[in-house]
Protein backbone atom coordinates (compact mmCIF):
# COMPACT_ATOMS: atom_id res chain seq x y z
CA UNK A 1 0.00 0.00 0.00
CA UNK A 2 2.39 2.66 -1.16
CA UNK A 3 3.71 4.93 -3.84
CA UNK A 4 7.14 4.65 -5.42
CA UNK A 5 8.97 7.77 -6.50
CA UNK A 6 10.12 7.21 -10.08
CA UNK A 7 11.25 10.81 -10.46
CA UNK A 8 11.27 13.29 -7.56
CA UNK A 9 10.77 16.42 -9.65
CA UNK A 10 12.49 19.68 -8.72
CA UNK A 11 11.70 19.71 -4.99
CA UNK A 12 9.04 17.46 -3.52
CA UNK A 13 8.68 17.01 0.24
CA UNK A 14 6.20 15.81 2.85
CA UNK A 15 4.58 18.77 4.64
CA UNK A 16 1.62 19.34 6.96
CA UNK A 17 0.28 22.23 9.02
CA UNK A 18 3.72 22.72 10.58
CA UNK A 19 5.65 21.97 13.77
CA UNK A 20 3.88 24.07 16.39
CA UNK A 21 5.26 24.74 19.87
CA UNK A 22 9.02 24.50 19.37
CA UNK A 23 9.93 27.94 18.02
CA UNK A 24 11.12 28.97 21.49
CA UNK A 25 13.76 26.21 21.13
CA UNK A 26 14.94 27.41 17.73
CA UNK A 27 12.98 24.85 15.70
CA UNK A 28 11.49 26.29 12.51
CA UNK A 29 7.76 25.70 11.95
CA UNK A 30 8.17 24.37 8.39
CA UNK A 31 4.87 23.04 6.96
CA UNK A 32 3.23 23.85 3.63
CA UNK A 33 3.85 27.14 1.87
CA UNK A 34 0.20 27.46 0.75
CA UNK A 35 -1.93 26.33 3.71
CA UNK A 36 -5.21 27.02 1.90
CA UNK A 37 -4.33 24.65 -0.96
CA UNK A 38 -3.32 21.92 1.52
CA UNK A 39 -6.57 22.27 3.46
CA UNK A 40 -8.74 22.16 0.34
CA UNK A 41 -6.89 19.07 -0.95
CA UNK A 42 -7.34 17.28 2.38
CA UNK A 43 -11.03 18.15 2.64
CA UNK A 44 -11.62 16.91 -0.93
CA UNK A 45 -10.27 13.46 -0.01
CA UNK A 46 -11.97 13.42 3.40
CA UNK A 47 -8.88 13.99 5.58
CA UNK A 48 -8.28 16.31 8.51
CA UNK A 49 -7.32 19.74 7.14
CA UNK A 50 -3.71 19.61 8.32
CA UNK A 51 -2.93 16.02 7.28
CA UNK A 52 0.48 15.60 5.62
CA UNK A 53 0.55 16.07 1.84
CA UNK A 54 3.25 16.13 -0.82
CA UNK A 55 4.37 19.64 -1.73
CA UNK A 56 5.66 19.70 -5.32
CA UNK A 57 7.64 22.66 -6.62
CA UNK A 58 7.40 23.88 -10.23
CA UNK A 59 8.31 20.51 -11.78
CA UNK A 60 6.25 17.78 -10.15
CA UNK A 61 7.26 14.19 -9.42
CA UNK A 62 6.44 10.92 -11.14
CA UNK A 63 4.75 8.53 -8.71
CA UNK A 64 3.70 4.94 -9.25
CA UNK A 65 0.87 3.59 -7.12
CA UNK A 66 0.99 -0.03 -5.99
CA UNK A 67 -2.39 0.22 -4.27
CA UNK A 68 -5.58 2.07 -5.13
CA UNK A 69 -6.43 5.28 -3.29
CA UNK A 70 -8.30 8.53 -3.72
CA UNK A 71 -6.17 11.63 -4.16
CA UNK A 72 -6.68 15.33 -4.91
CA UNK A 73 -4.20 17.81 -6.39
CA UNK A 74 -4.52 21.51 -5.56
CA UNK A 75 -2.42 24.67 -5.58
CA UNK A 76 -0.49 25.65 -8.68
CA UNK A 77 -1.32 23.74 -11.88
CA UNK A 78 1.79 21.71 -12.74
CA UNK A 79 -0.04 19.77 -15.47
CA UNK A 80 -0.91 16.47 -13.76
CA UNK A 81 -1.55 13.35 -15.87
CA UNK A 82 -2.55 9.82 -14.91
CA UNK A 83 -1.14 7.19 -17.27
CA UNK A 84 -0.73 9.98 -19.80
CA UNK A 85 -4.29 11.32 -19.52
CA UNK A 86 -4.73 14.81 -18.19
CA UNK A 87 -6.51 14.97 -14.79
CA UNK A 88 -8.34 17.88 -13.21
CA UNK A 89 -6.89 19.82 -10.28
CA UNK A 90 -9.09 20.67 -7.29
CA UNK A 91 -10.97 17.38 -7.74
CA UNK A 92 -10.79 14.06 -5.90
CA UNK A 93 -10.30 11.00 -8.10
CA UNK A 94 -9.39 7.35 -7.81
CA UNK A 95 -5.95 6.10 -8.76
CA UNK A 96 -5.79 2.35 -9.36
CA UNK A 97 -2.89 0.11 -8.40
CA UNK A 98 -0.29 0.18 -11.15
CA UNK A 99 -1.15 3.64 -12.42
CA UNK A 100 1.43 6.42 -12.72
CA UNK A 101 0.92 10.06 -11.81
CA UNK A 102 3.13 12.56 -13.62
CA UNK A 103 3.35 16.31 -14.01
CA UNK A 104 4.05 17.72 -17.43
CA UNK A 105 4.22 21.51 -17.38
CA UNK A 106 3.89 24.48 -15.05
CA UNK A 107 0.73 26.38 -15.98
CA UNK A 108 0.01 28.50 -12.90
CA UNK A 109 1.43 29.19 -9.46
CA UNK A 110 4.56 27.49 -8.14
CA UNK A 111 3.57 24.64 -5.83
CA UNK A 112 1.09 21.79 -6.15
CA UNK A 113 -0.22 19.72 -3.23
CA UNK A 114 -1.18 16.06 -3.42
CA UNK A 115 -3.44 14.78 -0.64
CA UNK A 116 -3.96 11.04 -0.18
CA UNK A 117 -7.12 9.70 1.49
CA UNK A 118 -6.16 8.35 4.91
CA UNK A 119 -2.79 10.13 4.91
CA UNK A 120 0.81 9.03 4.46
CA UNK A 121 2.64 6.56 6.70
CA UNK A 122 5.25 9.00 7.97
CA UNK A 123 6.22 9.09 11.67
CA UNK A 124 5.59 12.47 13.33
CA UNK A 125 8.66 14.20 14.81
CA UNK A 126 7.90 16.74 17.53
CA UNK A 127 4.24 16.51 16.68
CA UNK A 128 4.52 17.05 12.92
CA UNK A 129 5.22 15.13 9.71
CA UNK A 130 6.65 18.23 8.00
CA UNK A 131 10.12 17.95 6.50
CA UNK A 132 12.54 20.48 8.01
CA UNK A 133 15.40 19.95 5.60
CA UNK A 134 17.96 22.19 7.30
CA UNK A 135 17.75 20.20 10.56
CA UNK A 136 17.13 16.91 8.71
CA UNK A 137 14.00 15.98 10.63
CA UNK A 138 10.41 15.01 9.76
CA UNK A 139 9.02 13.84 6.44
CA UNK A 140 10.89 11.01 4.78
CA UNK A 141 14.21 10.78 6.67
CA UNK A 142 14.32 14.55 7.03
CA UNK A 143 14.92 15.18 3.34
CA UNK A 144 13.27 15.89 -0.01
CA UNK A 145 12.01 12.90 -2.02
CA UNK A 146 14.52 11.02 -4.15
CA UNK A 147 14.21 8.49 -6.93
CA UNK A 148 13.33 5.04 -5.59
CA UNK A 149 11.73 6.26 -2.35
CA UNK A 150 8.68 4.32 -1.21
CA UNK A 151 6.05 6.01 0.94
CA UNK A 152 3.27 3.96 2.50
CA UNK A 153 -0.40 4.91 2.87
CA UNK A 154 -1.67 5.00 6.45
CA UNK A 155 -5.35 4.17 5.87
CA UNK A 156 -6.05 4.31 2.11
CA UNK A 157 -9.68 4.63 1.10
CA UNK A 158 -10.33 4.04 -2.62
CA UNK A 159 -14.06 4.15 -1.89
CA UNK A 160 -14.39 7.74 -0.69
CA UNK A 161 -18.08 8.67 -0.76
CA UNK A 162 -19.67 11.42 -2.87
CA UNK A 163 -16.76 11.57 -5.29
CA UNK A 164 -18.64 13.68 -7.84
CA UNK A 165 -19.23 16.39 -5.23
CA UNK A 166 -15.55 16.50 -4.36
CA UNK A 167 -14.44 19.15 -6.83
CA UNK A 168 -14.31 22.93 -6.92
CA UNK A 169 -13.00 25.54 -9.34
CA UNK A 170 -9.19 25.90 -9.27
CA UNK A 171 -8.16 28.68 -6.90
CA UNK A 172 -4.66 29.61 -8.11
CA UNK A 173 -4.82 32.04 -10.99
CA UNK A 174 -2.03 33.98 -12.67
CA UNK A 175 -2.17 37.73 -12.18
CA UNK A 176 -0.21 40.63 -13.65
CA UNK A 177 0.47 42.12 -10.23
CA UNK A 178 -0.77 40.43 -7.07
CA UNK A 179 -2.26 42.71 -4.41
CA UNK A 180 -1.09 41.34 -1.06
CA UNK A 181 -2.68 42.72 2.10
CA UNK A 182 -0.33 43.53 4.98
CA UNK A 183 -0.44 44.73 8.57
CA UNK A 184 2.24 47.33 9.31
CA UNK A 185 4.70 46.38 12.06
CA UNK A 186 6.46 45.31 14.16
CA UNK A 187 9.31 47.68 13.16
CA UNK A 188 7.51 50.07 10.78
CA UNK A 189 8.59 52.93 13.07
CA UNK A 190 12.21 52.34 11.99
CA UNK A 191 11.43 53.53 8.44
CA UNK A 192 11.07 57.10 7.21
CA UNK A 193 7.62 58.27 6.03
CA UNK A 194 9.09 58.22 2.51
CA UNK A 195 10.18 54.64 3.05
CA UNK A 196 6.68 53.58 4.12
CA UNK A 197 5.23 55.44 1.13
CA UNK A 198 7.62 53.61 -1.22
CA UNK A 199 6.74 50.23 0.28
CA UNK A 200 3.00 50.80 -0.14
CA UNK A 201 3.05 52.36 -3.60
CA UNK A 202 5.76 50.58 -5.61
CA UNK A 203 5.48 47.20 -7.33
CA UNK A 204 8.07 44.60 -6.30
CA UNK A 205 9.29 41.73 -8.46
CA UNK A 206 10.22 38.29 -7.11
CA UNK A 207 13.88 37.50 -7.88
CA UNK A 208 15.19 34.01 -8.60
CA UNK A 209 16.17 33.73 -4.94
CA UNK A 210 12.93 32.28 -3.65
CA UNK A 211 12.70 29.10 -1.64
CA UNK A 212 10.92 27.66 1.37
CA UNK A 213 12.79 30.03 3.70
CA UNK A 214 11.98 33.26 1.97
CA UNK A 215 11.28 35.21 -1.16
CA UNK A 216 13.69 38.01 -2.11
CA UNK A 217 12.20 40.91 -4.06
CA UNK A 218 13.62 43.58 -6.32
CA UNK A 219 12.27 47.11 -6.55
CA UNK A 220 12.51 50.61 -5.15
CA UNK A 221 14.69 50.95 -2.04
CA UNK A 222 12.69 51.28 1.18
CA UNK A 223 14.34 53.95 3.29
CA UNK A 224 15.22 53.30 6.94
CA UNK A 225 15.74 55.98 9.56
CA UNK A 226 18.95 54.38 10.91
CA UNK A 227 19.64 51.16 9.05
CA UNK A 228 17.97 47.78 9.15
CA UNK A 229 19.60 46.06 12.11
CA UNK A 230 17.70 45.29 15.30
CA UNK A 231 18.27 43.17 18.38
CA UNK A 232 16.93 39.79 17.21
CA UNK A 233 13.28 38.97 17.81
CA UNK A 234 10.72 36.43 16.58
CA UNK A 235 9.65 36.10 12.95
CA UNK A 236 6.11 35.14 11.87
CA UNK A 237 5.10 33.50 8.57
CA UNK A 238 4.71 36.28 6.00
CA UNK A 239 6.94 38.78 7.81
CA UNK A 240 8.42 41.27 5.34
CA UNK A 241 12.00 41.75 6.39
CA UNK A 242 13.90 44.75 5.04
CA UNK A 243 17.67 44.69 5.69
CA UNK A 244 19.71 47.87 5.39
CA UNK A 245 19.96 47.53 1.59
CA UNK A 246 16.23 48.32 1.51
CA UNK A 247 14.93 45.39 -0.56
CA UNK A 248 12.10 43.33 0.97
CA UNK A 249 12.24 39.60 1.74
CA UNK A 250 9.02 37.74 2.57
CA UNK A 251 9.76 35.15 5.26
CA UNK A 252 8.10 31.78 4.65
CA UNK A 253 7.66 28.26 6.07
CA UNK A 254 11.32 27.34 6.71
CA UNK A 255 12.28 30.78 8.07
CA UNK A 256 14.56 30.92 11.09
CA UNK A 257 12.66 31.43 14.32
CA UNK A 258 14.45 34.68 15.12
CA UNK A 259 16.24 37.34 13.14
CA UNK A 260 18.06 40.63 13.42
CA UNK A 261 16.58 42.69 10.56
CA UNK A 262 13.73 45.20 10.62
CA UNK A 263 10.33 43.85 9.61
CA UNK A 264 8.22 46.58 8.04
CA UNK A 265 4.96 44.62 7.83
CA UNK A 266 3.41 41.15 7.83
CA UNK A 267 1.24 39.55 5.14
CA UNK A 268 -2.22 38.64 6.48
CA UNK A 269 -3.12 34.95 6.82
CA UNK A 270 -5.88 35.09 4.19
CA UNK A 271 -3.22 36.07 1.60
CA UNK A 272 -0.70 33.31 2.43
CA UNK A 273 -2.29 31.50 -0.52
CA UNK A 274 -0.79 34.21 -2.76
CA UNK A 275 2.71 34.41 -1.28
CA UNK A 276 3.00 30.61 -1.05
CA UNK A 277 2.65 30.44 -4.83
CA UNK A 278 5.05 33.24 -5.88
CA UNK A 279 7.91 32.48 -8.25
CA UNK A 280 10.66 34.42 -9.99
CA UNK A 281 9.32 37.28 -12.11
CA UNK A 282 5.96 37.58 -10.32
CA UNK A 283 4.99 41.13 -9.38
CA UNK A 284 3.49 42.17 -6.05
CA UNK A 285 1.93 45.30 -4.57
CA UNK A 286 1.54 45.61 -0.81
CA UNK A 287 -1.79 46.96 0.44
CA UNK A 288 -2.16 48.14 4.01
CA UNK A 289 -5.09 46.80 6.01
CA UNK A 290 -6.26 46.74 9.63
CA UNK A 291 -6.06 44.01 12.24
CA UNK A 292 -9.87 43.82 12.38
CA UNK A 293 -10.16 43.38 8.60
CA UNK A 294 -7.35 40.82 8.59
CA UNK A 295 -8.92 38.72 11.34
CA UNK A 296 -12.33 38.98 9.65
CA UNK A 297 -10.79 37.70 6.42
CA UNK A 298 -9.17 34.80 8.30
CA UNK A 299 -12.45 33.80 9.95
CA UNK A 300 -14.27 34.11 6.61
CA UNK A 301 -11.74 31.77 5.04
CA UNK A 302 -12.22 29.25 7.84
CA UNK A 303 -15.99 29.42 7.36
CA UNK A 304 -15.52 28.75 3.63
CA UNK A 305 -13.47 25.65 4.43
CA UNK A 306 -16.15 24.44 6.83
CA UNK A 307 -18.76 24.97 4.10
CA UNK A 308 -16.63 22.94 1.70
CA UNK A 309 -16.46 20.15 4.28
CA UNK A 310 -20.26 20.21 4.58
CA UNK A 311 -20.73 20.28 0.82
CA UNK A 312 -18.49 17.27 0.22
CA UNK A 313 -20.26 15.24 2.90
CA UNK A 314 -18.79 12.32 4.82
CA UNK A 315 -15.98 10.30 3.23
CA UNK A 316 -17.00 7.04 4.87
CA UNK A 317 -20.25 5.42 5.92
CA UNK A 318 -20.83 5.88 9.60
CA UNK A 319 -20.49 2.69 11.53
CA UNK A 320 -23.87 1.65 12.83
CA UNK A 321 -24.25 1.45 16.53
CA UNK A 322 -25.10 -2.08 17.58
CA UNK A 323 -28.73 -2.40 18.60
CA UNK A 324 -29.46 -3.02 22.18
CA UNK A 325 -30.56 -6.55 22.80
CA UNK B 1 5.05 47.59 35.77
CA UNK B 2 7.47 47.55 32.85
CA UNK B 3 6.77 49.79 29.88
CA UNK B 4 5.62 47.29 27.27
CA UNK B 5 4.62 47.92 23.66
CA UNK B 6 2.35 45.51 21.79
CA UNK B 7 3.44 45.35 18.16
CA UNK B 8 1.57 43.69 15.31
CA UNK B 9 3.37 40.75 13.76
CA UNK B 10 0.53 39.68 11.49
CA UNK B 11 -2.98 38.61 12.44
CA UNK B 12 -2.18 35.47 14.47
CA UNK B 13 0.66 36.76 16.64
CA UNK B 14 1.92 39.88 18.36
CA UNK B 15 5.18 40.96 19.92
CA UNK B 16 5.23 42.24 23.49
CA UNK B 17 8.34 44.44 23.45
CA UNK B 18 9.96 45.14 26.82
CA UNK B 19 12.82 47.39 25.72
CA UNK B 20 15.49 47.91 23.13
CA UNK B 21 18.69 46.63 24.68
CA UNK B 22 20.27 43.36 25.71
CA UNK B 23 20.05 43.37 29.49
CA UNK B 24 19.52 40.80 32.21
CA UNK B 25 16.83 43.02 33.76
CA UNK B 26 14.71 43.12 30.60
CA UNK B 27 15.21 39.41 30.00
CA UNK B 28 14.12 38.69 33.58
CA UNK B 29 10.93 40.73 33.02
CA UNK B 30 10.21 38.68 29.90
CA UNK B 31 10.74 35.47 31.83
CA UNK B 32 8.36 36.64 34.56
CA UNK B 33 5.82 37.63 31.92
CA UNK B 34 5.96 34.25 30.15
CA UNK B 35 5.56 32.41 33.47
CA UNK B 36 2.59 34.60 34.39
CA UNK B 37 1.15 34.08 30.92
CA UNK B 38 1.48 30.31 31.22
CA UNK B 39 -0.43 30.45 34.49
CA UNK B 40 -3.02 32.95 33.26
CA UNK B 41 -4.98 30.44 31.19
CA UNK B 42 -5.85 33.16 28.69
CA UNK B 43 -7.74 31.19 26.02
CA UNK B 44 -6.46 30.94 22.46
CA UNK B 45 -2.73 31.28 23.14
CA UNK B 46 -0.89 28.79 20.94
CA UNK B 47 2.83 29.39 21.42
CA UNK B 48 5.24 31.80 23.14
CA UNK B 49 8.63 32.75 21.70
CA UNK B 50 10.72 34.77 24.16
CA UNK B 51 13.74 36.60 22.71
CA UNK B 52 16.29 39.14 24.01
CA UNK B 53 13.85 41.97 24.58
CA UNK B 54 10.43 40.75 23.46
CA UNK B 55 8.03 37.87 23.72
CA UNK B 56 6.14 36.80 20.60
CA UNK B 57 2.68 35.49 21.39
CA UNK B 58 0.99 33.28 18.79
CA UNK B 59 -2.77 33.03 19.23
CA UNK B 60 -5.92 31.87 17.49
CA UNK B 61 -8.12 34.82 16.46
CA UNK B 62 -11.01 32.37 16.24
CA UNK B 63 -10.81 32.12 20.03
CA UNK B 64 -9.62 35.60 21.03
CA UNK B 65 -9.38 38.77 18.97
CA UNK B 66 -6.37 41.08 18.96
CA UNK B 67 -8.20 43.73 21.01
CA UNK B 68 -9.45 41.26 23.60
CA UNK B 69 -6.01 39.68 23.90
CA UNK B 70 -4.15 42.96 24.38
CA UNK B 71 -6.65 43.98 27.10
CA UNK B 72 -5.98 40.71 28.93
CA UNK B 73 -2.21 41.14 28.51
CA UNK B 74 -2.32 44.69 29.87
CA UNK B 75 -4.13 43.58 32.97
CA UNK B 76 -1.68 40.71 33.38
CA UNK B 77 1.23 43.18 33.22
CA UNK B 78 -0.49 45.27 35.88
CA UNK B 79 -0.50 42.33 38.27
CA UNK B 80 3.00 41.09 37.44
CA UNK B 81 4.47 42.37 40.69
CA UNK B 82 2.07 40.27 42.73
CA UNK B 83 2.98 37.00 41.01
CA UNK B 84 5.70 34.96 42.63
CA UNK B 85 8.39 34.09 40.11
CA UNK B 86 10.58 31.14 41.11
CA UNK B 87 14.36 31.51 40.67
CA UNK B 88 15.79 30.42 37.32
CA UNK B 89 17.16 26.93 36.98
CA UNK B 90 20.83 26.35 36.28
CA UNK B 91 21.57 23.61 33.75
CA UNK B 92 24.92 21.99 34.45
CA UNK B 93 26.71 20.92 31.27
CA UNK B 94 29.74 18.62 31.59
CA UNK B 95 32.60 19.51 29.22
CA UNK B 96 35.87 17.83 28.34
CA UNK B 97 38.20 20.78 27.69
CA UNK B 98 41.20 20.86 25.38
CA UNK B 99 42.90 18.19 23.32
CA UNK B 100 43.21 17.94 19.56
CA UNK B 101 39.92 16.07 19.18
CA UNK B 102 37.62 17.96 21.55
CA UNK B 103 39.07 21.42 22.07
CA UNK B 104 41.66 22.13 19.38
CA UNK B 105 41.59 25.91 19.92
CA UNK B 106 41.99 25.95 23.72
CA UNK B 107 45.72 26.64 23.38
CA UNK B 108 45.06 29.57 21.05
CA UNK B 109 42.39 31.04 23.33
CA UNK B 110 44.80 30.76 26.28
CA UNK B 111 47.66 32.35 24.36
CA UNK B 112 45.39 35.14 23.08
CA UNK B 113 44.25 35.86 26.65
CA UNK B 114 47.75 35.57 28.13
CA UNK B 115 46.52 32.81 30.44
CA UNK B 116 47.29 29.15 30.97
CA UNK B 117 44.87 26.58 29.56
CA UNK B 118 43.82 25.68 33.11
CA UNK B 119 43.07 29.34 33.86
CA UNK B 120 40.84 29.53 30.76
CA UNK B 121 38.97 26.43 31.95
CA UNK B 122 38.64 27.83 35.49
CA UNK B 123 37.22 31.11 34.21
CA UNK B 124 34.91 29.43 31.67
CA UNK B 125 33.47 27.08 34.32
CA UNK B 126 33.06 29.73 37.02
CA UNK B 127 30.22 31.67 35.37
CA UNK B 128 26.49 31.04 35.22
CA UNK B 129 25.62 32.08 31.67
CA UNK B 130 22.12 33.47 31.09
CA UNK B 131 20.27 31.86 28.16
CA UNK B 132 18.80 35.00 26.60
CA UNK B 133 17.07 33.04 23.86
CA UNK B 134 17.33 30.12 21.45
CA UNK B 135 17.39 30.44 17.69
CA UNK B 136 19.46 29.99 14.53
CA UNK B 137 19.23 26.16 14.70
CA UNK B 138 17.29 23.84 17.03
CA UNK B 139 18.77 24.16 20.50
CA UNK B 140 21.28 26.94 19.75
CA UNK B 141 21.56 29.18 22.83
CA UNK B 142 22.44 32.87 22.84
CA UNK B 143 24.35 33.13 26.14
CA UNK B 144 25.36 36.21 28.07
CA UNK B 145 27.91 36.77 30.77
CA UNK B 146 31.25 35.49 29.48
CA UNK B 147 34.30 37.06 31.09
CA UNK B 148 35.97 39.74 28.94
CA UNK B 149 39.27 37.95 29.57
CA UNK B 150 38.20 35.10 27.28
CA UNK B 151 37.12 37.27 24.36
CA UNK B 152 38.71 35.77 21.21
CA UNK B 153 38.12 36.55 17.53
CA UNK B 154 36.53 33.92 15.30
CA UNK B 155 38.70 31.66 13.15
CA UNK B 156 39.88 33.35 9.97
CA UNK B 157 38.92 30.22 8.05
CA UNK B 158 35.67 28.62 9.35
CA UNK B 159 35.60 24.84 9.75
CA UNK B 160 33.41 22.90 7.32
CA UNK B 161 32.03 20.58 9.98
CA UNK B 162 31.93 21.11 13.71
CA UNK B 163 30.59 18.11 15.66
CA UNK B 164 27.46 18.49 17.78
CA UNK B 165 28.35 19.21 21.41
CA UNK B 166 31.35 21.39 20.61
CA UNK B 167 31.83 24.27 23.05
CA UNK B 168 33.24 27.41 21.53
CA UNK B 169 34.06 31.09 21.88
CA UNK B 170 33.40 33.75 19.23
CA UNK B 171 34.13 37.35 20.17
CA UNK B 172 32.24 38.04 23.40
CA UNK B 173 30.01 34.98 23.01
CA UNK B 174 30.29 31.42 24.18
CA UNK B 175 28.01 28.49 23.46
CA UNK B 176 27.43 24.90 22.42
CA UNK B 177 26.82 23.65 18.87
CA UNK B 178 23.62 21.56 19.16
CA UNK B 179 23.97 19.91 15.72
CA UNK B 180 26.84 19.23 13.34
CA UNK B 181 27.33 22.45 11.40
CA UNK B 182 29.97 24.58 9.73
CA UNK B 183 31.30 27.46 11.81
CA UNK B 184 34.10 29.76 12.82
CA UNK B 185 34.03 29.54 16.61
CA UNK B 186 37.19 28.78 18.57
CA UNK B 187 36.56 25.28 19.93
CA UNK B 188 37.71 24.82 23.52
CA UNK B 189 35.94 21.59 24.46
CA UNK B 190 33.01 19.27 23.90
CA UNK B 191 30.08 18.00 25.94
CA UNK B 192 28.95 14.37 25.66
CA UNK B 193 25.40 15.53 26.43
CA UNK B 194 22.97 15.79 23.52
CA UNK B 195 21.59 19.30 23.81
CA UNK B 196 19.17 18.41 21.00
CA UNK B 197 17.65 15.07 20.12
CA UNK B 198 14.49 15.26 17.99
CA UNK B 199 13.30 11.82 19.12
CA UNK B 200 13.65 12.43 22.87
CA UNK B 201 10.63 13.29 25.02
CA UNK B 202 12.27 16.65 25.75
CA UNK B 203 13.92 17.28 22.38
CA UNK B 204 15.84 20.35 23.52
CA UNK B 205 17.43 20.66 26.97
CA UNK B 206 18.16 24.39 27.40
CA UNK B 207 15.32 26.88 27.80
CA UNK B 208 15.31 30.67 27.51
CA UNK B 209 15.59 32.30 30.93
CA UNK B 210 17.60 29.43 32.42
CA UNK B 211 21.33 29.60 33.09
CA UNK B 212 24.04 27.25 31.86
CA UNK B 213 27.06 26.36 33.97
CA UNK B 214 29.86 24.30 32.49
CA UNK B 215 31.64 21.65 34.58
CA UNK B 216 35.06 20.33 33.57
CA UNK B 217 35.26 16.55 33.27
CA UNK B 218 38.02 14.10 32.34
CA UNK B 219 38.09 11.59 29.49
CA UNK B 220 36.80 8.69 31.61
CA UNK B 221 33.75 10.67 32.73
CA UNK B 222 33.21 11.92 29.18
CA UNK B 223 33.08 8.36 27.89
CA UNK B 224 30.78 7.23 30.70
CA UNK B 225 28.34 10.10 30.11
CA UNK B 226 28.49 9.61 26.33
CA UNK B 227 27.51 5.95 26.78
CA UNK B 228 24.59 6.92 29.01
CA UNK B 229 23.54 9.70 26.63
CA UNK B 230 23.53 7.22 23.76
CA UNK B 231 20.95 5.14 25.65
CA UNK B 232 19.01 8.23 26.66
CA UNK B 233 19.86 7.57 30.31
CA UNK B 234 21.91 10.62 31.21
CA UNK B 235 20.11 13.50 32.90
CA UNK B 236 21.87 16.85 33.23
CA UNK B 237 21.85 18.17 36.76
CA UNK B 238 19.66 21.23 37.22
CA UNK B 239 19.26 23.29 40.36
CA UNK B 240 17.61 26.56 41.30
CA UNK B 241 19.97 29.50 40.87
CA UNK B 242 21.46 30.66 44.15
CA UNK B 243 21.56 27.23 45.74
CA UNK B 244 24.88 25.61 46.60
CA UNK B 245 26.40 24.02 43.55
CA UNK B 246 28.14 21.12 45.25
Amino acid sequence: MSITVQNPGLLTSVQDGGRIGYQQFGVSVSGVMDPRAMKVANILVGNEENEAVLECTMMGPQLQFDAANVIAITGGDLGPTLDGQSVATYAAFVVQAGQTLRFTALRSGCRAYIAFAGGLDIPPVMGSRSTYMKAKIGGLNGRRLEKGDVIGFRAPNPNVLNLVQRRIAPEVRACNAYAVRVLMGPQDDMFTPAGIETFLSETYTVTNEFDRMGCRMEGAVIEHKNGGDIISDGIAFGAIQVPTAGKPIIMLADRQTTGGYTKIANVITADFRIIGQLKGGDRVRFVKTTIEAAQDALLTERAALRALRTMTGPAKLKERKPRKA
Amino acid sequence: MPNVRFLLTGDTSLSAEFGNEISETINAQIRAFTIALDHSKIPGIVELVPTYRACMIHYDPGVISYRALTRRLESLLGSLDSIEIPPSDVLEVPVLYGGEEMGPDLAFVAEHAGLSEQEVIDIHTSTEYLIYMLGFTPGFTYLGGMSDKLETPRLKQPRVKIPAGSVGIAGKQTGVYPIDSPGGWQLIGRTPVKMYDPNRETPILPKAGQYIKFRAIDRAEYDAIAAQAENNEYVCRTYPRGEATT
